[in-house]
């Protein structure tokens, strides 16, 4: 229960983290710690498989593309990160407020679990869900990588 | 026949990006009026049930379903689409950015046209992000301010409703352990009064009328519309919005989320503010595009009203206002293209008197305004009272009587709109402007040839093709 409550309590932190922090880089890491944490609770809560693919895709693959596009972008001076970052306490300080009262609010209402909680299909083959049961799905994925390489093309070329 | 449907325009983008570029890029245009005819035609056979024919289902079972509201859609998806491409084909200078176009037109036809045939959640979601994200590009093509702002909100906004429907799907996940609507829709009905599923439904439907641009979910929408380059505008205003957010709210408040009061009075009172809002606005703009923009929130309130009073009838009315508003809205969108382009603004109040020098513009303008207004005997009177008498049938006159008046100041603010740019003296610098051409105007013509059409055949219409919509009604 305590290392629950501290993965819990340490997602919601880096989460925040990732959206108030001024600087692109932190903010990324920030984005990372959280798939990384996320990775911890999948893996707890017996889906391995879709905690591979957070670790790799998310934590991963996503932060490296990121983290490639800001080494194109221009470092702010620390006295602009420092204006910055004051803004943004400024404008979202209420953020973990509402967090933490979200989440004391949850725990005091009393949410009916009395229906029967859907195991991860982890004794199903990978390939047999992916290429079989949701291939439809799979279509659609590569389309929208198809769509995204056409939004670089028509944006960014030239 | 389909899978065609969603195999043939990827297997258009695999072959047209093959390295033969200089042979690909001229031939693109004419592969996408290919493959949105032969849609037409695809959904002509199937509606005289020819889905016998189907010989690619033997080789690839895509667990794709196809009922009456998902033909209706099929077939306003291939006239808009080509609608779309014979404007973009005029509007969209250089061979390598109209390429660049229909690249993307062929992955929204992909996205709409898988979103209208599946019959799971998982996959609805996964196909209104393709359009989505094909819509997001096409709103930024022209890359400047105004379209990296417009793209901007519609991604902010779009990701907000991204994050709904998903954790919606979560919940639905866990109480039902199955995506599939036939299963979501049994769990639905046996777990009333569940709160988790009350979440879920409000989240769902939340997220749906976010991507439709309803109020009071529709501040990304004028900017959307107006910043996307012109033949994107038909796309977006015509279709794709119409797919991913209101024909997925017909769809799962009819199959999966059925009967239930309350999302029931939610959109009764969703409808009737868009209505209001959306024709207030309307009126206060001089921009030609925003205030399209401000009269489709307007229209989309006519099909939610239709939707909240939820009897066969009602049904009937919003499929079919969302057919003809998907019809008439695209020829106001190539109209205000052809303005575009001819006099180089799309300000009322630097236009004037272009009547005369367009005549097949003037002319198609006036018939979707009318149709829009719901002037008989045009397309858009029959749906308006279709869904007029539906609530007046359910005891819901005040619904009733003010989507009545609200179609005055659809009258006011299309006519004054009529007036400003078609009628009166021509405009100071406009006296050198042209007739659209041939790709516009054709686009224009055959869009009010069907608004004519489906007006003047109604009562024939009605009994053969209207009622048999509601067989997907259960």
């Amino acid at each position: 229960m305590t290392i629950n409550i501290i993965l819990g309590v340490s997602l919601v932190l880096a989460a925040a983290w990732t959206v108030m922090t001024a600087r692109l880089l932190r903010s990324v890491i920030g984005l990372a710690l959280t798939s990384m944490i996320l990775t911890i609770i999948m893996f707890k809560l017996n889906s391995p498989l879709a905690a591979v693919f957070e670790l790799s895709v998310c934590a991963g693959l996503i932060s490296a593309i990121f983290i490639s596009c800001i080494s194109l972008t221009q470092r702010l001076t620390d006295e602009q990160a420092a204006a910055k970052q004051k803004e943004r306490f400024s404008k979202f300080w209420l953020l973990p407020v509402i967090l933490v009262l979200a989440g004391v609010a949850l725990y005091q209402v009393h949410i009916p679990l009395d229906f029967h909680l859907q195991a991860a299909p982890s004794e199903s083959d990978v390939r047999n869900i992916i290429w079989n049961l949701r291939h439809l799905d799979m279509i659609g994925q590569i389309v929208i990588l198809l769509a995204g390489a056409f939004g670089v093309v028509a944006l960014f070329k030239d | 026949m389909l899978s065609p449907l969603l195999l043939l325009p990827l297997l258009a983008i695999i072959i047209l990006n093959l390295p033969i570029r200089s042979l690909t890029q001229k031939l693109s245009v004419w592969v996408g009026i290919g493959l949105s005819l032969w849609q037409i035609v695809a959904v002509v056979l199937l509606a005289m049930g020819h889905e016998s024919a189907d010989a690619w289902g033997k080789y690839f079972t895509l667990g794709l379903s196809c009922d009456n509201l998902t033909l209706v859609l099929l077939m306003s998806i291939g006239i808009v689409t080509l609608a779309t491409i014979l404007v973009g084909w005029q509007t969209i200078g250089g061979e390598k950015q109209r390429f660049g176009f229909m690249n993307l037109v062929f992955v929204a036809m992909i996205g709409m046209n898988g979103t209208v045939m599946l019959a799971d959640l998982f996959s609805l979601y996964i196909f209104i992000e393709v359009t989505a994200v094909a819509s997001f590009i096409l709103i930024a093509f022209q890359r400047n301010t105004n379209a990296l702002e417009g793209a901007f909100k519609y991604i902010i906004l779009s990701a907000t409703a991204t994050v709904m429907m998903l954790l919606s799907i979560s919940i639905i996940l866990l109480v039902v352990g199955d995506t599939s609507f036939a299963a979501a829709g049994s769990a639905v009905k046996q777990s009333q009064g569940n709160p988790l599923v009350i979440v879920a439904i409000g989240l769902f439907i939340c997220g749906l009328l976010i991507k439709g641009g309803v109020v009071p979910f529709h501040g990304w929408l004028p900017a959307a519309y107006s910043a996307a380059p012109a033949a994107a505008s038909v796309l977006l205003a015509g279709i794709a919005t119409k797919t991913s957010g209101i024909y997925a709210l017909i769809r799962l408040t009819t199959s999966v989320f059925a009967n239930n009061e309350s999302v029931n009075s939610i959109l009764l009172l969703a409808g009737t503010i868009s209505i209001l809002v959306g024709a207030f606005a309307a009126i206060g703009q001089s921009d030609f595009k925003k205030m399209l923009a401000y009269s489709s929130i307007s229209q989309v309130g006519y099909i939610i009203l239709a939707l909240g009073c939820g009897t066969n009838l009602a049904i009937i009315g919003a499929v079919f206002h969302l057919f003809n508003h998907s019809i008439f809205k695209s020829l106001l969108f190539v109209n205000s293209a052809a303005v575009e382009t001819q006099s180089g603004t799309t300000d009322m109040n630097k236009l004037g008197g272009l009547g005369t020098k367009m005549p097949v513009t003037n002319a198609t303008s006036l018939i979707a305004f009318l149709s829009t207004a719901g002037v008989p005997p045009l397309a858009g009177f029959w749906s308006k009272l279709i869904i007029i008498i539906a609530l007046w049938q359910n005891n819901l006159h005040t619904y009733a009587t003010i989507a009545v008046l609200a179609s005055v100041l659809t009258l006011a603010y299309l006519l004054l709109m009529q007036r400003k740019v078609f009628f009166g003296k021509v405009a100071e610098g406009l006296g050198n402007v042209k007739e659209a051409g041939w790709g516009i105007t054709t686009a224009a013509s055959i869009l009010a040839a069907i608004t004519v059409g489906v007006g003047v055949t109604f009562p024939w219409m009605f009994n053969s093709v209207l009622m048999p919509i509601s067989s997907f009604l259960k």
